[in-house]
């Protein structure tokens, strides 16, 4: 060998042995470093999780009776995998199966794109689980059109139907509910990447509002999970396990059907008493708690929506109209997330307010027509003067005018525009005793939190408007440049970070930047009916098992005592059964056998419509009776309604005829919902319950 | 005479009863799942290993200074099996490539396979013989033995089977290189690998099949249903095997035949999910063992011919080895070349036997 092949020998042999040193790094990474990767792609190549899902717990009533529960209905399916690879993406097969259906092709066509394939703006309707399931078109077929979807496979590739467990709200008694109920859905990816740390199954279907949502894992159950290790085509080869469904627990809550649907009623029909009236009554809210526990017997909003669409398959018109302003934003949940300013309900915290700061409650006090404060006058309500007046009498009434002198004498007590550092600020103390800007703590979700307009508030309040109150015969539209407006703009400018003397007045009379939710009144109200303590409500009462086992109680809490002595909030429950007996509230109440203690409240509102038309007042009315031993607190409100006394204290009073079994002017204890108070044991549950008839 | 190594002997008996238990449990719940015998394909891959040993035991018992007088014939054998596969009528196209020749009986024979042995020895043959004084291969005999290698070559390339010339062409560069060549050979042979590799697919001479491989190795997603996913899927099966392999016979991969033509070019997927980073790990092992024993075979040869002819079927071996392995881990080209000694295929058995018959060969002559 010369010396060249030689070294060319050299070569090859380190060549070579660098070859097989690849091949031996490369195995391994692939079988011991990134090993436990591959095993898990490999698995999910091999095995196949049939999921049979739970059967979802029923939620009734107190009693028993079913709020919510399941049946089997017929569903369409649409499998994308399938349609998506047809030469026209499925079109025709969709537009004849939408025919078949009688259902219009855009809803088709809309049901079954995931949300983020449409565009901005025309989401309404569409698909919010994955791309990877089938996806539901109807779940109420005609099971002779469903026959011929099945039979008829070469006209209708890709389409489907199936047996399957749909869930079922059946509105027994009348009863609606629906926003409380909520309603379930499909999974989203993001339910399904984990985040938020529970484990789902594709075709689970999970709570999206409401209890339903609250009390989600409680409710799901546990599918049963078949898996089969599949081949290459699909075959079955194999079963590697297979787990029984654990059906989901029941939920108790504290509601009552019967009254629920008395509360929607009277709800009702107080916003078409105010629309007799000319009034635009955009929507309500009323709210029936256990005033010892803060439960919630009767929870209801308006405008509602039939809570079995979301079910059957929600079209583009019926998904556009749960939150058009023309329809009155059914989906709104207004007595948790409805912000209203409270008027003279507020009147029982300002009366706390005072008590503080040492004015004497069984005192006179003049109520002028009006107070000047500043270089504005300060209307009485409808600018009446009445006069020198007890305190009680000026609750009764609804004065407004001493408030706005106790407010005022306060604030330049508290050191006015030059605000001293140790200010007493006894009102917005009072408000913050009463937990206004706090959330009630409701076991439902996306609760709205009330806002008090206080110091702190409008300093930030300043911090983020100065710029545009500054510059706003530039910045603010043509329409908006009114005298008075750019008046106020300029008074915003220079002094809109402290609290003006106007402020104060306004705070007194729960008017100016003060919102709270109806639920939060109800609270308020409850408190100053049962003594002082704030509760924290709850709609549920625990969780049983389908065999009967209760696994969880849903005890209420208490979040704390109202700022006030016992002796204050016995003035402030005689005021107020005053309002009924010979106040503002006298007239709707007049011969009522049930005493009945309350505030009415008319809320002006600032700002217009859509169409042009300014708003109307908010009406309100809070209560609790019977006025010597509180059992209920009832709150009703009227958006745009009107007067608090013609409007809401009237479904007020529908409620407690029910509550109590008046008729006339007479009681039927034995027609009364709970002549016993409300149920304290757990009933015992079965699908089948019937409303006891009474 | 020094009998055979027993190194090299064991090596490839350990491979061939590997390979052989590999090829059953790759087909045997398939063929059962479909009614048919599920010994089907291994009774066949061991009469194939019969036949192989016989041929081998037949090329060592040769001296192969006397298959030198043979080489033309050998060669001319092997260049008329490759014209035959490319006319219509003879040959059998599968995936694309005219290679293979069906005899009765069920039987096909892939002549390029048999042709790698007429190279190897027809390339050593021209590169051995001296007609000067010089210690080396003159141009005159390196153009000569590009032209024996050459022939062959492009009748393969016809078929088209790439994997095959790949091999080939490594093969016939280590060949010469070790002659003793002068170094602008083989460097001038590397560039002309390069540039011809890439000069076929630009100007289509690859076809479209073997395009989509290899483009599929660079994006595995270019392709999901075909060559992207068996990659994907072979890579997978190997990884999920772990340290110690699920088991033979119990790889849910192979079982689901998830790995397309898990018998013969994928084989070495059966051995990563069933036999896991140790049995995997050896079978790589006992191919470095017939390496090193094929290079100390061909140092010790006593002739430049014996030398050029162990050298070539190593690098043979190797590449085909390399290139199959690679390829089922992701790391080469999807090409199908089938693994020594293990994948089920009766010429390809044969020509590695063969092989091993040459190396065996060489030994028994060697110098004391």
């Amino acid at each position: 060998m010369n010396q060249r092949a030689r070294l060319s020998f050299l070569v090859t042999q380190i060549l070579i042995i660098s070859l097989m040193i690849a091949l031996f790094g490369r195995l391994f990474y692939l079988q011991v470093g990134a090993g436990g990767k591959y095993r898990d792609a490999a698995l999910s190549i091999q095995s196949r999780d049939i999921v049979n899902p739970a059967t979802r717990g029923l939620i009734v009533d107190s009693s028993g009776v079913p709020l919510a529960l399941n049946r089997v209905g017929l569903a369409v399916t649409v499998d994308r995998s399938i349609v998506d690879k047809q030469t026209d993406q499925g079109a025709a097969v969709l537009m004849r199966t939408a025919k078949l259906l009688g259902l219009s092709y855009t809803d088709v066509y809309r049901q079954t794109r995931l949300c983020g394939e449409l565009q901005k703006g025309n989401q309404l309707g569409c698909w919010t689980g994955t791309r990877y399931q089938p996806i539901p078109i109807t779940k109420d077929a005609d099971p002779n059109k469903a026959l011929q979807i099945v039979e008829r496979s070469d006209l209708f590739p890709g389409i489907d139907a199936m047996p399957l467990a749909v869930r079922n709200y059946p509105g027994l008694g009348g009863v609606n509910a629906a926003h409380v109920l909520g309603y379930v859905g499909p999974l989203t990816d993001a339910d399904l990447s984990g985040a938020n740390g529970k484990h789902y199954y594709r075709s689970e279907s999970i709570g999206k509002a409401g209890l339903e949502f609250q009390y989600d894992s409680y409710l799901r159950g546990t599918p049963g999970i078949r898996t089969v290790i599949v081949d290459r085509k699909e075959a079955v080869t194999k079963e590697s396990q297979n787990t029984q469904s654990i059906p989901g627990n029941h939920l108790v809550t504290s509601l009552d059907a019967r009254l629920q649907n008395a509360t929607e009623s009277a709800l009702a029909n107080a916003v078409f008493r105010a629309r007799s009236s000319g009034y635009r009554a955009d929507g309500g809210a009323a709210v029936v708690m256990d005033v010892k526990t803060g439960r919630i017997l009767a929870l209801a909003s308006y405008p509602t929506y039939d809570p079995n669409i979301w079910e059957r398959g929600l079209t583009v018109k019926q998904a556009k109209d749960l939150f058009a302003e023309s329809t009155g934003v059914p989906a709104l949940d207004r007595p948790l997330q409805g912000q209203y300013a409270p008027a003279s309900t507020f009147k029982s915290v300002s009366l706390v307010a005072a008590a503080n700061a040492g004015y004497n409650l069984q005192a006179t006090y003049t109520c002028p027509a009006q107070v000047t404060v500043g270089n504005r006058d300060f209307q009485n309500f409808e600018s009446k003067a009445q006069g020198t007046i007890t305190m009680k009498k000026a609750i009764a009434i609804s004065c407004d005018t001493i408030w706005y002198q106790i407010a005022y004498d306060e604030w330049i007590r508290d050191g006015g525009l030059r605000p001293k550092s140790n200010a007493h600020d006894y009102f917005f103390a009072a408000a913050r005793g009463f937990q206004i800007a706090k959330k009630t703590g409701i076991d439902l979700p996306s609760e709205s939190v009330g806002r008090v307009p206080d110091r702190q508030w409008r300093s930030g309040w300043y911090l983020q408007n100065k710029d545009y109150f500054c510059n706003y015969q530039s910045r603010a539209p043509k329409k908006q440049q009114t005298a008075f407006l750019v008046a106020l703009a300029k008074e915003n400018c220079t002094d809109g970070n402290f609290i003006r003397g106007g402020d104060a007045v306004n705070f007194s009379i729960g008017q100016g930047d003060t919102v709270l939710t109806p639920l939060k009144l109800t609270q308020m109200y409850a408190a100053i009916a049962n003594g002082g303590t704030l509760w924290s409500p709850t709609v549920a009462k625990a969780i049983v098992k389908t065999d009967g086992t209760v696994i969880k109680e849903v005890t209420p809490s208490v979040l704390g005592k109202l700022p006030a002595t016992s002796a204050t909030l016995s003035f402030l429950r005689g005021a107020l059964r005053e309002v009924v007996i010979s106040g503002t509230a006298a007239g709707t109440f007049s011969g009522f056998p049930i005493a009945v203690s309350g505030k009415t409240g008319t809320a002006e509102v600032f700002g217009l419509n859509g169409n042009g038309s300014k708003k109307d007042n908010t009406s309100w009315f809070a209560s609790f009776a019977p006025s010597d031993k509180p059992k209920y607190a009832v709150v009703v409100m009227v958006s745009q309604g009107g007067f608090g006394a013609s409007t809401s204290a009237v479904g007020v009073r529908k409620i407690y005829e029910t509550l109590f079994g008046v008729i006339g002017s007479q009681v039927d204890p034995a027609k009364g919902l709970f002549p016993d108070g409300p149920p304290t044991k757990l009933p015992n549950i079965s699908a089948t319950t019937k409303l006891s008839e009474k | 005479m020094e009998g055979f190594d027993p190194f090299l002997t064991i090596a490839v008996g350990l491979l061939l009863i590997i390979g052989t238990l590999l090829v059953y449990a790759g087909t045997r719940s398939w063929y059962a799942s479909v009614g048919l015998d599920p010994q089907y394909y291994v009774k066949r891959h061991i009469f194939n290993i019969l036949i192989g040993a016989i041929l081998a035991f037949g090329t060592t018992i040769i001296d192969y200074r006397l298959l030198r007088a043979y080489t033309p014939i050998v060669w001319g054998l092997g260049v008329l099996g490759l014209i035959a596969v490319l006319l219509p009528g003879i040959s059998t196209e599968i995936n694309g490539a005219k290679a293979w020749i069906s005899l009765p009986g069920g039987f096909q024979v892939q002549p390029a396979e048999l042709a790698k042995i007429s190279i190897i020895i027809g390339l050593s043959m021209i590169l051995s013989e001296r007609t000067h004084d010089s210690n080396q291969p003159t141009h005159r005999d390196v153009l000569q033995g590009l032209l024996i290698a050459a022939i062959p070559i492009a009748l393969i390339l016809l078929q088209p089977d790439m994997g095959t010339v790949l091999i080939i062409s490594a093969s016939v560069v280590t060949i010469i290189a070790v002659s003793g060549a002068s170094s602008r050979w083989v460097a001038g042979l590397l560039i002309v690998a390069v540039v011809g590799g890439f000069t076929a697919v630009k100007v289509g001479v690859v076809s479209d099949y073997q395009l989509k491989r290899l483009q599929s190795f660079v994006d595995p997603t270019v392709d999901p249903q075909s060559s992207g996913y068996q990659l994907r899927q072979s890579r997978i099966t190997i990884g999920s095997g772990g340290i110690v392999g699920k088991g033979l016979f119990k790889g849910p991969q192979t079982n689901g035949r998830f790995v397309p033509e898990q018998q013969t070019d994928f084989i070495f997927t059966v051995a990563g999910e069933e036999l896991g980073f140790l049995g995997s790990g050896l079978i790589l092992a006992l191919f470095f063992t017939i390496f090193m024993r094929g290079f100390r075979i061909a140092r010790r040869s006593q002739d430049i011919f014996g030398r050029l002819v162990a050298t070539g079927v190593i690098a043979w071996f190797a590449f085909q080895a390399f290139e199959n392995i690679g390829m089922a881990m992701g790391l080469m080209p999807m090409t199908g070349v089938p693994l020594p000694f293990m994948s089920y295929g009766g010429s390809s058995m044969f020509a590695n036997l063969i092989g091993i018959g040459l190396l065996q060969n060489v030994h028994a002559r060697q110098r004391g």
